[in-house]
C-alpha cells in the first residue's frame, strides 16, 4: 500500500511537471451540455434535425459526408425524420446512376439507398473550388479530431480577429482553437444565417450546438444503441458478479483458507 | 493427481480412452492440484485466455466484412460499424479487446516479477510466455494497420523502416516488408495475412505455456515448492475455476465500460482519418501498450542503436530467470528486491509516459534515464542482489501463514485482502 501510495506521488508529480512544460500550448476548448454524454446519453431530435438544415444549407456546399445514406435520416437513433420527409430530402439532388442498358450514363434523382450526394466530383476539384484546402469529408468528423465534439463546437465559435503580428495571406482566417490557429475556411456561421422550422432562435452558438450534434451522430450513428445496450450488459455482469461471489464464498469455505 | 489411475465409467469412453486419451486429459485439468493460497493476481491467466478467444471469434467475424485493399479498407470499417448488425459492438469489442489483452498480459507479466514465478524450474513456461507477448505485439501492431487511417499508415511507415537500420541489406529488407517503394496495397494485404495467423500460432503457444506449468504446477504467493497433492492445495475444479470466473467478470465490467461508453479513448482520433501518403500527422504514436519500447527506441539518438535497445528491452526478460541470481522467488521474502520491483513499475510507466510525448527536451532526457535505469535493473541491480541481500526467512508451508502462525503471515494476508 505504502509503495502504490510512492509510486502514486511520483507519477503525480511527473504529470504536474509535463503539464507545466505544456500548459502555454493548451487552449481550452469551449463545451456545451451534451445531450448524448453520459450512461444515458441520447441524441435530442430536435437539435439532430436542425442540425441536418445546417448541414444541408452550409456546411454541404464544401463538405461532403460520404458514408451517410439518405435512408439512415429516418432510421431509429438518428433524427429520425419520417420516411417521407427522407424521400423528398433525397429526391431534391441527382445521381450520376448507370450505364443503362443502351450504354449510356443517365442521371436520375437520389434514392434513400444512395449516399450523401457529393458537393465536388473529386478531391481535385474540392481543392481548386477552395484555395488549395481540402474541406475534410463529415462523416466521422467528430472522432476524427482530438477534442471531438468540443473541439468542432470551438472551431465553429473560435474565429476572431488576428492577434498583432500574426499576419494571414489572403483567404485565411484566424481562428482561437483550430490547431496552428489558421484556418482557410471563413467563418460559417452568423446569428440568423438558417431559420429554424421550429421556432428555435438560430443563434450562432445554437447552429454551433446543432450542426456538432448531427456530426456526432453521423460519426457513431449507433451511439443510442450502444449506451442502451451497455447499461443493461454491464448490470446483467454486476448482478452475475454478486451471484458468482457468494457461490465462491461457499465453494471455498470447504477449505480453511481464504478468498 | 488421479492421472494415471483415471478410468472412465462407461464402456465406451473406456474404448475412446484407450486410443485417444482426452478423457485423461479432462480429469487432470479438472483434479490439477492447485496451490490454496493464490491471490487474484492469479487469475490474469484464465482473463488472458478468454481475452485470446474474444479476440479470435470478434476478428473471424471483423473478417468477413473488411476489405484488406488501400482503396476499400477505411470504407469497409466504416460499413462495419454502419450497416454490419451490431458490426459497431464486434469491432470495439476487438478493438478495445487488444488494449484489454495487454493490459491483462502486464499484470501476469508483472506478477510473475514480483512472486519470482520465473525462477527455476519455470523457465520455459516464462520463456514461451516473452515469446507469445512479441507475437502479441506483432498482431497488435499489423491489427492496427488494417483500418487504414492515418495513424494506420505512418505507424507502419515508421516501424517498418525501423529494419533500414541494419547496415547494408536494410533498405532492401524494408522493400521487401512493404512488397514495393512504399507502405501500399502489398503491405496492407500481406499485414492481414499475418494479422490473421499470429493469433493462431499463439492460441499453439499458449497450449504449450499450459503444458509446462503443469509440469511443476504453480507457483504461489509464498514462492516456496507445495507437495502435491497435499492440504495445501485444492483441485482446479470448482476452487480455480470459480475463483477465475469471479475475477474474469469483474474484468468483464471494466471491458464493458470501454466498450459502450468509451470505446475510443483508447484509440488515437487521427486513425478516423483516411490514410494519405501526402499528408504527415502531427505526432506519430502507437497505441499506449507499445509506448515503453517506443521511448527506449527514441531515447537513442542512433538509429541502429535505439532498434537494438528496443529489441535488448524485450529480449533480456528472456534471460530473466538466469540474471535474477536470488534463489528466494517472492518478493514477499526479498525486503530489497520489493523495493527495486516498485522502482522498475515506476519506470516502466514513466517510460510509457513519455513515449507518448514529443521526443524533445525535458521529455527526452526522462526517457533517456529511464531508458538507461530499465537496464541497470536487470543488468546489474538483479545479479547482485542476489548476492547481498539479505531475506526473510521462508515458511515451512504455505499452510503455516495461510493459517496464521508464521510472523510474516500478516503481510501475505494484507497483500490478499488488497487484491
Amino acid at each position: 500500500m505504502k509503495n502504490i501510495f510512492k509510486i502514486a506521488c511520483l507519477i503525480a508529480l511527473l504529470l504536474t511537471g509535463a503539464f507545466q512544460v505544456n500548459a502555454e500550448e493548451k487552449v481550452k476548448l469551449l463545451k456545451t451540455d451534451w445531450s448524448f454524454k453520459g450512461l444515458f446519453g441520447k441524441f435530442d431530435r430536435g437539435s439532430l434535425q436542425r442540425g441536418y438544415q445546417v448541414y444541408s444549407e452550409v456546411c454541404s456546399s464544401c463538405h461532403s459526408m460520404k458514408y451517410v445514406s439518405y435512408r439512415n435520416l429516418f432510421e431509429p437513433g438518428g433524427p429520425e425524420f419520417t420516411e417521407d420527409q427522407v424521400k423528398a430530402i433525397a429526391a431534391s439532388f441527382e445521381v450520376t446512376d448507370g450505364p443503362n442498358n443502351d450504354g449510356e450514363m443517365f442521371v436520375r434523382q437520389a434514392k434513400l439507398s444512395d449516399k450523401f450526394v457529393k458537393p465536388f466530383a473529386n478531391v481535385k476539384a474540392a481543392q481548386a473550388a477552395n484555395g488549395g484546402a481540402y474541406p475534410p469529408d463529415m462523416s466521422v468528423l467528430a472522432k476524427a479530431r482530438s477534442g471531438g465534439v468540443n473541439y468542432i463546437y470551438s472551431v465553429l465559435l473560435g474565429y476572431e480577429d488576428a492577434p498583432a503580428g500574426v499576419t494571414l495571406d489572403d483567404g485565411v482566417y484566424y481562428n482561437k482553437y483550430m490547431y496552428g490557429n489558421k484556418i482557410k475556411m471563413s467563418e460559417p456561421l452568423s446569428d440568423g444565417l438558417v431559420e429554424y422550422s421550429d421556432g428555435t432562435v438560430a443563434s450562432q452558438e445554437q447552429m454551433a450546438k446543432d450542426v456538432t450534434t448531427f456530426l456526432m451522430w453521423t460519426a457513431e450513428p449507433h451511439l443510442e444503441a450502444r449506451h442502451k445496450m451497455g447499461f443493461k450488459a454491464i448490470l446483467y455482469l454486476i448482478i452475475l458478479t454478486i451471484l458468482v461471489y457468494f457461490s465462491m464464498k461457499k465453494i471455498w469455505s470447504r477449505v480453511e483458507s481464504e478468498v | 493427481m488421479s492421472d494415471h489411475e483415471y478410468v472412465p465409467k462407461s464402456k465406451f469412453g473406456k474404448w475412446f480412452n484407450d486410443r485417444l486419451p482426452l478423457l485423461t486429459l479432462a480429469s487432470h485439468l479438472t483434479d490439477y492440484p492447485t496451490p490454496k493460497n493464490l491471490n487474484y493476481w492469479w487469475t490474469f491467466g484464465g482473463i488472458l485466455t478468454f481475452c485470446l478467444i474474444t479476440q479470435i471469434v470478434t476478428g473471424l467475424t471483423l473478417a468477413m466484412h473488411y476489405i484488406a485493399h488501400a482503396d476499400l479498407a477505411f470504407e469497409s470499417v466504416e460499413h462495419i460499424m454502419r450497416d454490419v448488425n451490431y458490426g459497431w459492438l464486434i469491432r470495439y469489442i476487438h478493438a478495445n479487446g487488444a488494449s484489454m489483452f495487454f493490459l491483462a498480459v502486464y499484470i501476469h507479466i508483472f506478477r510473475s516479477l514480483f512472486y519470482g514465478s520465473y525462477k527455476s524450474p519455470r523457465e520455459i513456461i516464462w520463456i514461451i510466455g516473452i515469446i507469445i507477448y512479441l507475437l502479441m505485439m506483432a498482431a497488435a501492431f499489423m491489427g492496427y494497420v488494417l483500418p487504414w487511417g492515418q495513424m494506420s499508415f505512418w505507424g507502419a511507415t515508421v516501424i517498418t523502416n525501423l529494419f533500414s537500420a541494419i547496415p547494408l541489406v536494410g533498405e532492401g529488407i524494408v522493400n521487401w516488408l512493404w512488397g514495393g517503394y512504399s507502405v501500399d496495397n502489398p503491405t496492407l494485404t500481406r499485414f492481414f495475412t499475418l494479422h490473421y495467423l499470429i493469433p493462431f500460432l499463439i492460441l499453439g503457444l499458449v497450449v504449450l505455456h499450459i503444458w509446462a506449468l503443469h509440469v511443476p504446477g504453480n507457483n504461489n504467493p509464498v514462492g516456496i515448492d507445495v507437495k502435491k497433492p497435499s492440504k495445501d492445495t485444492v483441485p482446479f475444479h470448482p476452487y480455480i475455476v470459480i475463483k477465475d470466473g469471479f475475477a474474469l467478470l469483474m474484468f468483464m465490467i471494466v471491458f464493458a465500460f470501454f466498450v459502450f461508453y468509451s470505446p475510443n479513448i483508447l484509440g488515437h482520433a487521427d486513425n478516423y482519418i483516411e490514410a494519405n501518403p501526402m499528408v504527415t500527422p502531427a505526432h506519430i504514436v502507437p497505441e499506449w501498450y507499445l509506448l515503453p519500447f517506443y521511448a527506449i527506441l527514441r531515447s537513442v539518438p542512433d538509429k541502429l542503436m535505439g532498434v537494438i535497445a528496443m529489441l535488448s528491452a524485450i529480449l533480456i526478460l528472456a534471460a530473466l530467470p538466469w540474471l535474477d541470481t536470488s534463489k528466494i522467488r517472492s518478493a514477499v521474502f526479498r525486503p530489497l528486491y520489493k523495493q527495486f520491483y516498485w522502482i522498475l513499475l515506476a519506470d516502466v510507466l514513466i517510460l510509457g509516459y513519455v513515449g507518448a510525448m514529443p521526443a524533445e527536451g525535458l521529455y527526452l532526457l526522462i526517457a533517456r534515464v529511464a531508458t538507461a535505469y530499465y537496464f541497470i535493473h536487470f543488468l546489474i541491480i538483479l545479479p547482485i542482489l542476489g548476492f547481498k541481500e539479505k531475506t526473510i526467512p521462508l515458511p515451512l508451508s504455505i499452510t503455516e501463514p495461510v493459517l496464521g502462525g508464521f510472523p510474516k503471515a500478516a503481510i501475505v494476508k494484507k497483500k490478499e485482502s488488497l487484491n
